[in-house]
C-alpha cells in the first residue's frame, strides 16, 4: 500500500475543516462500497459523547476552524446527535453525513428551530447511490432507496435542501446523464430543487470487494506536487476526531499512521501522502467538502 | 485624520450603469475614497464601458480573480465554481468579456494589486477580493465562524477586512471592535427578489469602532437587460437582472442563502 519514502508531506495550511466521526464505524446498513466497512456490528470505532464534541468544539475556538462535519457510520444512530449538532451551530456551520433511513420528525423539527436561530447552516448530505432501487439498492441493501427518499421528502418537509451524494459506480462519461436522472426522480418526489453531488469511489474497505483496491502505480509522488494546488487536499485544512484521537482526514482513519494525537492542537503536524486513497484525493480534490460536485 | 468615509464597490461584473449610479451616489456622500474589491468583468454587457469611469473617479482597484484571467489570457474565470451547469454559464459569461475587453485594458487589470492596504484614524484596514488568504475563497455569512474570522484578522494584521467574490453583502463585529465584512457586489442583484444593488460605506472616526453601512443603488436595468440581449448574452442573466433572483451559479450557495432565493 505504501511505498513510504518518495511519498510527499502535506502541511496543513489551516484547520478550516475539523471533522468528528460521531457515530463511529456503526452503522444500519452495510454498503459494498463503503470505504471504511461500516455495519452494525464494526465497533472498531465508537460513538462520540456531547462531552467530547463540546471539549473540542471549545478547543477549536483558538485555532479557527471554520466548518464542523459529521460523518459515521450512520450519525443518527449516535443518541446525542440532536443534542451534539443543536450545541455546534452556537460555534458554527455544521454538515451531516447521513444515509437518511433513520431521521425521525421530532429531530428534524428540532433542529430546523435551532438552524433558523442559527447565523449559520445546517447542511445534510444524504447518500443514495442510485436513482431508482434498481441501481441503489444492490449496493445500499434492498429498501434502502425508498427509506432514503423517504428521509429525503422528510428534510425538505422541514426546510433543509439536503445535497444528495452519489459514489460514482458507473463510468465518469455517464455523470451528466446520471445527474440528470436524479434530479428529475428528486423533483417528482417533491424536492424542487436538489443539490446533487457525484463522488469517486474510494478503493478502500469493502469497495475492495466490490471493484478492486488500489494499484501499486496509484501513489502520490513528490513530483505531482509540483505546482499543484495543496489546497484541493483534504489533509491540507481538515482533520477529524474520533474515540481513539484526532486523525488527518475522514477516509484514512483505519490506517495506524492517521492517527496523528489525542488533541486538535497536537494534531496539525504535516502528514505524508503514502496511501492509495490520497491518490484519488489528488486527483479529484475536494471530494469532503459540500461542493456540489468534486473540483478539479 | 479624526474621521475617514470611503466607499467601496463589489464585483462590478460589466454594471457599468450601476457603477455610474454607485459612484454618484458616492459623492453625493462626500467620501473622502472610492475603492473596488476586485471583478470589474463578468455577466454584463460592454467590459470596456467600465474601465473610463474607474479612472476617471480614481477608483482605486483589488485585483479579482475574473480580473487576473483576463489580463494573464486564461482559459476561465477561476470562479470556483463546482456544478458543471454553473461552469456552463460562468464559461459563456467569461469568453463574452475576454473577446470584449481591450488589449489595453487587459493589461492593465493584470498588473492590479492582490490587496489594498491603509490606515485610517488608527486602525488598519485590509482590501482583498475573496479572503485574504486566497482571491477566489467564497465567504458566505452562514458558513464562517466568528473565530475563523478573528484568525483572518490576526493573521492579516488588520483591524477592519473588507472582501466580496460570493455576491451577498453581510457583515461581523469581531472582538476588539474589529470588522469584517462582504460588501456585496454592483454586477447582480443579491437573490432576494429585488433588482437593485449595493455597496459599502466604510465609516471609520478615532473615538469609535470602524462601521460599515449597506448602500442600495437603483440603476437603469432595462437598459442593461436591452443591451444583454442585444449582445446575445445568455436570457437567464437578462432574468436575474430584470427580477433580482440569481438563475445559475447556484450550487455553490450553502443552505441558508440558498433558501432565500427563489430558484
Amino acid at each position: 500500500m505504501s511505498n513510504g519514502l518518495s511519498s510527499p508531506w502535506v502541511h496543513l495550511g489551516h484547520l478550516d475543516d475539523l471533522w468528528f466521526q460521531i457515530a463511529g464505524t456503526l452503522c444500519n446498513l452495510r454498503c459494498h462500497h463503503c470505504f471504511i466497512s461500516c455495519s452494525p456490528t464494526n465497533h472498531s470505532f465508537g460513538y462520540l459523547s456531547l462531552e467530547t464534541v463540546r471539549r473540542r468544539l471549545e478547543e477549536s475556538v483558538a485555532l479557527g476552524v471554520k466548518e464542523y462535519y459529521f460523518t459515521g457510520g450512520e450519525p443518527f444512530l449516535n443518541p446525542e446527535m440532536v443534542p451534539i449538532l443543536e450545541e455546534t451551530l452556537r460555534y458554527g456551520p455544521a454538515t451531516v453525513l447521513t444515509n437518511a433511513t433513520v431521521l425521525k420528525e421530532a429531530w428534524l423539527q428540532r433542529l430546523a428551530a435551532v438552524e433558523r436561530q442559527s447565523l449559520y447552516s445546517l447542511e445534510f448530505r444524504v447518500s443514495i447511490d442510485g436513482y431508482s432501487p434498481e441501481t441503489n439498492d444492490p449496493i445500499r441493501g434492498e429498501g434502502t432507496f425508498r427509506r432514503a427518499m423517504e428521509g429525503t421528502r422528510l428534510l425538505v418537509q422541514f426546510g433543509f435542501l439536503p445535497i444528495i451524494t452519489i459514489a460514482r459506480t458507473w463510468p465518469e462519461e455517464q455523470d451528466h446523464d446520471i445527474r440528470e436522472r436524479f434530479r428529475r426522480v428528486l423533483s417528482e418526489a417533491g424536492y424542487e430543487r436538489p443539490r446533487v453531488k457525484i463522488l469517486p469511489t474510494l478503493l478502500l474497505g469493502a469497495e475492495v470487494e466490490r471493484s478492486r483496491g488500489y494499484a501499486e502505480h496509484e501513489q502520490v509522488t513528490a513530483q505531482m506536487m509540483e505546482e499543484f494546488d495543496t489546497g484541493k487536499l483534504v489533509c491540507e485544512h481538515s482533520r477529524i476526531v474520533t474515540d481513539r484521537g484526532v486523525h488527518v482526514c475522514p477516509i484514512l482513519i483505519d490506517a495506524p499512521d492517521s492517527l496523528l494525537a489525542e488533541n486538535l492542537a497536537d494534531s496539525l503536524r504535516p502528514f505524508q501522502m503514502s496511501h492509495g486513497a490520497c491518490y484519488t484525493c489528488y486527483q479529484y480534490g475536494a471530494i469532503c467538502s459540500n461542493a456540489t460536485q468534486s473540483g478539479g | 485624520m479624526p474621521a475617514f468615509r470611503a466607499a467601496c464597490l463589489g464585483g462590478i461584473y460589466n454594471n457599468y450603469l450601476a457603477l455610474e449610479a454607485a459612484l454618484r451616489d458616492a459623492h453625493r456622500q462626500g467620501v473622502d475614497a472610492i475603492y473596488c474589491l476586485g471583478d470589474l468583468g463578468a455577466f454584463g454587457p460592454h467590459p470596456d464601458r467600465v474601465f473610463p469611469l474607474i479612472h476617471d473617479h480614481g477608483v482605486r482597484c483589488v485585483q479579482g480573480n475574473y480580473d487576473d484571467s483576463i489580463g494573464y489570457g486564461l482559459n476561465d474565470c477561476q470562479c470556483g465554481y463546482t456544478d458543471p451547469r454553473d461552469n456552463h454559464f460562468a464559461q459563456i459569461s467569461y469568453d463574452y468579456t475576454f473577446a470584449n475587453t481591450s488589449a489595453n485594458n487587459r493589461c492593465w487589470l493584470k498588473h492590479l494589486p492582490q490587496e489594498i492596504r491603509f490606515e485610517a484614524c488608527g486602525q488598519k484596514v485590509l482590501l482583498c477580493h475573496g479572503s485574504p488568504r486566497r482571491t477566489n475563497e467564497f465567504l458566505w455569512e452562514s458558513t464562517t465562524s466568528t473565530h475563523f474570522l478573528e484568525y483572518l484578522v490576526k493573521e492579516a494584521d488588520a483591524d477592519v477586512i473588507l472582501a466580496t467574490h460570493s455576491g451577498i453583502k453581510w457583515k461581523r463585529a469581531l472582538s476588539r471592535d474589529r470588522l469584517f465584512a462582504n460588501v456585496g457586489v454592483l454586477g447582480r442583484p443579491e437573490n432576494d427578489g429585488h433588482t437593485h444593488v449595493w455597496y459599502a460605506l466604510l465609516e471609520m472616526k478615532s473615538d469609535a469602532p470602524p462601521e460599515i453601512q449597506f448602500v442600495p443603488v437603483e440603476y437603469d436595468q432595462r437598459r442593461l437587460a436591452r443591451e444583454m440581449r442585444e449582445e446575445k448574452l445568455p436570457e437567464e442573466f437578462v432574468e436575474t437582472i430584470l427580477t433580482g433572483w440569481w438563475t445559475t451559479c447556484l450550487e455553490i450557495l450553502p443552505a441558508k442563502e440558498r433558501r432565500r432565493g427563489r430558484f
